[in-house]
């Protein structure tokens, strides 16, 4: 499995702030190693987040997002003590999945 | 015809104001553009990584580095950081962290030290040096820089940074004082902090390790040195040598009461 993502949930009244961090290279495809060969493409194309279990976001990301990528949203209707769930999946079938809960 | 030439003196004076104004305001927009990079620092998986390796067994020993003594007792890991480089007293040298972590993968864990500070960064072992430095750094954030003076060596030390420091060579001629000894200084946009004084909370010395954006990697204190070294054109100094504990001593000892932001972020 892939290096483990920090996630923050902050509640502040009925909202929920989730700061996530991804520890992914996001090789675009298109750079050249020391020896002149192209770098294959890996890169992270699915994001999911979910709220106790409901999706409440998905996104599909492409080369043009960077290394170590950073996603910040808002989560309506958040508790303290619920868990956020964090998904990624990327072009060679590599996946990463882990949970918060917010405070 | 006039008319024409005040407009156009108008229209100048209107362009060169602009011109000036939107300088100011491209090294505000730079700022704004770190603070908002600063939350969700990459620096964090370095530092949970750093965790992770300081709590597992590993090496021919098949140890941790649990027991480590990083100068405030065995595996004491908070406050540690803002007090090195100091002297051991079991090795009886004065010594930075990362020649500490050298010290202690091998005595503990059963690693070459040697082979270690020969690997090129961000190969091998290195790589697992520097998230151990991230984490190391880190929990000392907050804290103010009291690197002790106390032993005849760690003054010694002071003075061979401070000699370093201001020593010129190199096919430039250059010394680290050339652009960290006065105020106001920078390359393009990035300024240049004095380091002959407390340059204030987290810039300096007080500002490593950073996670660099621009090239996605996590510098050391070390690292940002060998590369110092690099732009003077001199040869690479030795991974954890005398020379960069030295230049380490100097450098935070004059930056006694700075506030540690480590790990920081940079561009």
């Amino acid at each position: 499995m892939a290096d483990p993502m920090r996630i923050r949930a902050q509640v502040a009244g009925d909202k929920a702030t989730v700061r996530v961090l991804m520890a992914h290279d996001m090789e675009t495809g298109t750079r050249k190693d020391g020896a002149g060969k192209i770098i294959p493409a890996w890169f992270i194309q699915e994001v999911t987040v979910t709220h106790n279990g409901k999706t409440v976001l998905t996104a599909e990301w492409g080369p043009g997002v960077s290394k170590n990528p950073f996603l910040q949203l808002v989560v309506k209707g958040a508790k303290i003590g619920d868990k956020i769930g964090v998904t990624w999946k990327d072009n060679k079938g590599g996946t990463r999945s882990d949970e918060a809960t917010t405070s | 015809m006039r008319m024409t030439k005040a407009l156009s003196m108008i229209a100048l004076a209107c362009l060169a104001s602009t011109s000036a104004w939107a300088q100011k305001t491209d090294i505000q927009k730079i700022e704004e553009y770190r603070a908002m990079l600063a939350d969700g620092n990459p620096a964090d998986l370095f530092e949970a990584k750093g965790e992770g390796l300081w709590k597992q067994k590993r090496g021919p020993k098949n140890a941790s580095l649990e027991q480590c003594d990083l100068g405030k007792g065995p595996g004491v890991v908070k406050g540690v950081f803002i007090e090195l480089p100091r002297y051991f007293a079991d090795t009886k040298r004065v010594q930075d962290m990362e020649s500490r972590l050298l010290t202690c993968m091998e005595t503990l864990q059963g690693f070459n030290a040697a082979e270690i500070a020969k690997t090129p960064f961000g190969k091998g072992e290195q790589n697992n040096v520097t998230a151990l430095a991230a984490f190391i750094s880190a929990e000392s954030k907050g804290m103010k820089f009291n690197l002790p003076q106390a032993h005849q060596e760690e003054k010694t030390f002071y003075e061979v940074g401070k000699r370093l420091f201001f020593q010129r060579a190199g096919s430039h001629d250059f010394s680290c004082a050339s652009c960290h000894k006065d105020e106001k200084l920078r390359i393009r946009l990035q300024d240049l902090p004095k380091l002959t004084s407390n340059p204030g909370d987290g810039i300096g010395f007080a500002a490593w390790p950073a996670y660099r954006v621009s090239n996605g990697q996590l510098w050391t204190m070390q690292l940002r040195l060998n590369d110092c070294y690099r732009q003077q054109r001199f040869p690479y100094p030795g991974f954890a040598s005398d020379a960069t504990v030295a230049l380490g001593v100097y450098l935070g000892v004059n930056a006694k009461g700075a506030v540690s932001t480590a790990p920081t972020i940079k561009r």
